[in-house]
């Protein structure tokens, strides 16, 4: 091909700080994305009347921790699934539709350096908001922290992403900038309802919670509780999570339309 | 290759070396279609170093797809393409180092600043142009901080310029560039193209503006329905496809009878309803006409003379009016 080529290796990074600066500027994907997760644990926190009782009295496991630290976790999977589902794929959908992706086709830089410059903004943006989230629930509302933080970190980062992989997916098909937020919707809403953001997984009824761990936001929300609060290794729900990732990653990739 | 007049202050073009004589896009039986429809039947064209050739069309003649061929972002069917001595097909990353291609209706994310795009643009290449000087140069100095979705029409045009030149090229494609400007706008981005030019850069400048095409091109390349009908300069087309002149008159006084009409051999004489003739022809046709009114005692006024138009090439040589 071209082999003797060279693009600067700095336009990776100039695109991803653009990148970056144009979420920051867009004042409601970035409060949505970046203060969101860590705004709606403060306030459930500090108003609901049960957010210090214990999280189930009857539950061994449960009756150990209060509500709040049990909705810790399921906050950091608002955090995953608004950037990877509702954020990514609206953002590509639209350039893709306006015409973003095909005037970088004709400069030297491929137009994949701007999904991977998306993706690099995504996970950065998804980090921010999970560590303002556990650090204000910490400082402010004294949450429990994880009794086992690895455990919790890899569902984490497995969570994101298996759910960033099917945002691409959504990304890669979706032909209009509305078509590609409505996907992202539905992907959205779906994946907060499994992930037990509206109703915490285990008030859920049980065919629920066995749909929702093979989902892959669900699959992280009850991986990072169990790292959190509960017992045993959930390997169901980390393989769901990569096998989630082998999948979209691939189909994303063989059916990206750049224009 | 033509030498410099002065040393120019933008980086030199590509040494001769580089290229047997100047010609700086051949393209040679080009065809393209999708699915069934074929979008490009047979184009070819050639452009030199320096010049600025339009490619003249109406909406749908296969314009885009040529120049989408040219630069590497399409792969013809048929037909060979050689820009600077590469193949778009298979060198397309060297080349979109060398070839800048502004494309119709391409945006840029609605928040981003004018600094912000030719900054980003500019480390895309490895030699790229200053770009507060291409801002200045192009008439957006005091727009910089300015995001995309707040700039007129023309500032957004200009921006594309600025962003297809930030890469300093030696060939630049424009497509569509003046299309939904307003006519102050259009103008302004004339001169824009001029001052690219004098930059030392070759232009391919895609129109559907007869006017455009003839104010800036150095030469035409008529494309109808997928196929070269024409090529030449503005001056040459029209000529060519008009070599009949138009001349309109009044007469103070009373025209006998079929006067005119035996006088102008070959040449048609209509009588307009406001009483104005109207001979139509050789030039040699023409002024017997006039001769003849002469002889019989009478005089000409409001004379008008007119030559055939690149508007009246077009037609003639499609069969169709080109604004549709």
């Amino acid at each position: 091909m071209s082999a003797t080529h060279r693009t600067p290796s700095g336009a990776l990074r100039r695109l991803t700080l653009v990148e970056g600066r144009l979420l920051v500027r867009e004042r409601g994907t970035a409060f949505f994305g970046l203060l969101f997760p860590g705004v709606l644990l403060t306030v459930l926190g500090l108003v609901m009347p049960w957010a210090d009782e214990p999280f189930d009295a009857e539950d061994p496991v449960l009756s150990q921790i209060t509500a709040i630290t049990a909705y810790a976790p399921i906050v950091l999977t608002l955090a995953i699934g608004t950037a990877a589902l509702s954020t990514f794929p609206t953002v590509l959908g639209t350039y893709r539709d306006k015409g973003v992706l095909r005037r970088l086709s004709t400069t030297p830089v491929p137009p994949s350096y701007v999904l991977v410059a998306q993706l690099l903004v995504a996970l950065a943006s998804i980090v921010f908001a999970a560590v303002l989230a556990v650090v204000l629930g910490a400082a402010v509302l004294g949450i429990g922290m994880p009794t086992r933080p690895l455990l919790v970190v890899a569902a984490f980062v497995l969570g994101a992403t298996s759910a960033l992989a099917l945002g691409c997916l959504i990304a890669a098909r979706a032909r209009t900038a509305g078509a590609a937020t409505a996907a992202g919707m539905v992907a959205w809403v779906a994946s907060m309802f499994f992930a037990g953001v509206w109703l915490p997984l285990p008030l859920m009824p049980e065919i629920v919670r066995t749909l929702s761990s093979w989902t892959p936001v669900g699959a992280a929300s009850q991986a990072m509780a169990a790292g959190w609060y509960g017992v045993g290794v959930p390997l169901q729900e980390l393989l769901v999570m990569a096998g989630w990732t082998a999948v979209c990653v691939p189909l994303a990739a063989r059916f990206f339309r750049w224009s | 290759m033509e030498p410099a007049p002065t040393p120019a202050p933008t980086p030199a073009p590509a040494p001769a070396s580089t290229l047997p004589d100047d010609t700086v896009i051949t393209v040679s039986h080009l065809r393209k279609a999708y699915r069934d429809k074929v979008a490009v039947a047979d184009v070819s064209l050639t452009v030199r170093r320096g010049e600025i050739v339009g490619m003249l069309g109406r909406n749908g003649a296969g314009k885009t797809t040529t120049v989408e061929c040219i630069a590497g972002l399409r792969t013809p069917d048929a037909g060979t393409i050689r820009v600077l001595g590469l193949d778009p097909t298979r060198d397309g990353a060297a080349l979109r180092e060398r070839l800048a291609l502004q494309l119709q209706e391409s945006e840029l994310p609605a928040r981003i600043t004018v600094r912000e795009a030719i900054g980003l643009y500019a480390s895309f290449y490895s030699d790229p142009a200053d770009p507060d000087e291409l801002l200045r140069d192009l008439g957006l100095a005091d727009k910089a901080g300015t995001q995309f979705a707040k700039l007129s029409g023309g500032q957004r045009q200009r921006l594309s310029v600025a962003l297809a030149l930030v890469g300093n090229p030696e060939v630049a494609i424009l497509d569509e560039l003046t299309t939904g400007l307003d006519p102050r706008a259009r103008r302004d981005t004339w001169a824009v193209i001029e001052r690219v030019r004098d930059r030392g850069v070759t232009i391919l400048l895609v129109t559907h503006f007869m006017e455009e095409a003839e104010r800036l091109c150095d030469r035409i390349v008529l494309i109808d329905d997928g196929r070269v009908v024409a090529t030449g300069s503005p001056a040459e087309l029209a000529t060519a496809a008009a070599e009949d002149v138009v001349l309109r008159f009044r007469v103070a006084g009373e025209v006998p009878a079929g006067l005119l009409e035996r006088a102008a051999d070959g040449a048609t004489v209509t009588r307009q309803p406001d009483g104005r003739f109207e001979v139509r022809g050789g030039e040699g046709a023409v002024q017997d006409v006039l001769t003849a009114l002469s002889g019989a005692g009478l005089r000409a006024v409001e004379l008008q003379l007119e030559r055939g138009s690149l508007e009246d090439a077009f037609v003639s040589l499609t069969a169709r009016p080109l604004e549709v």
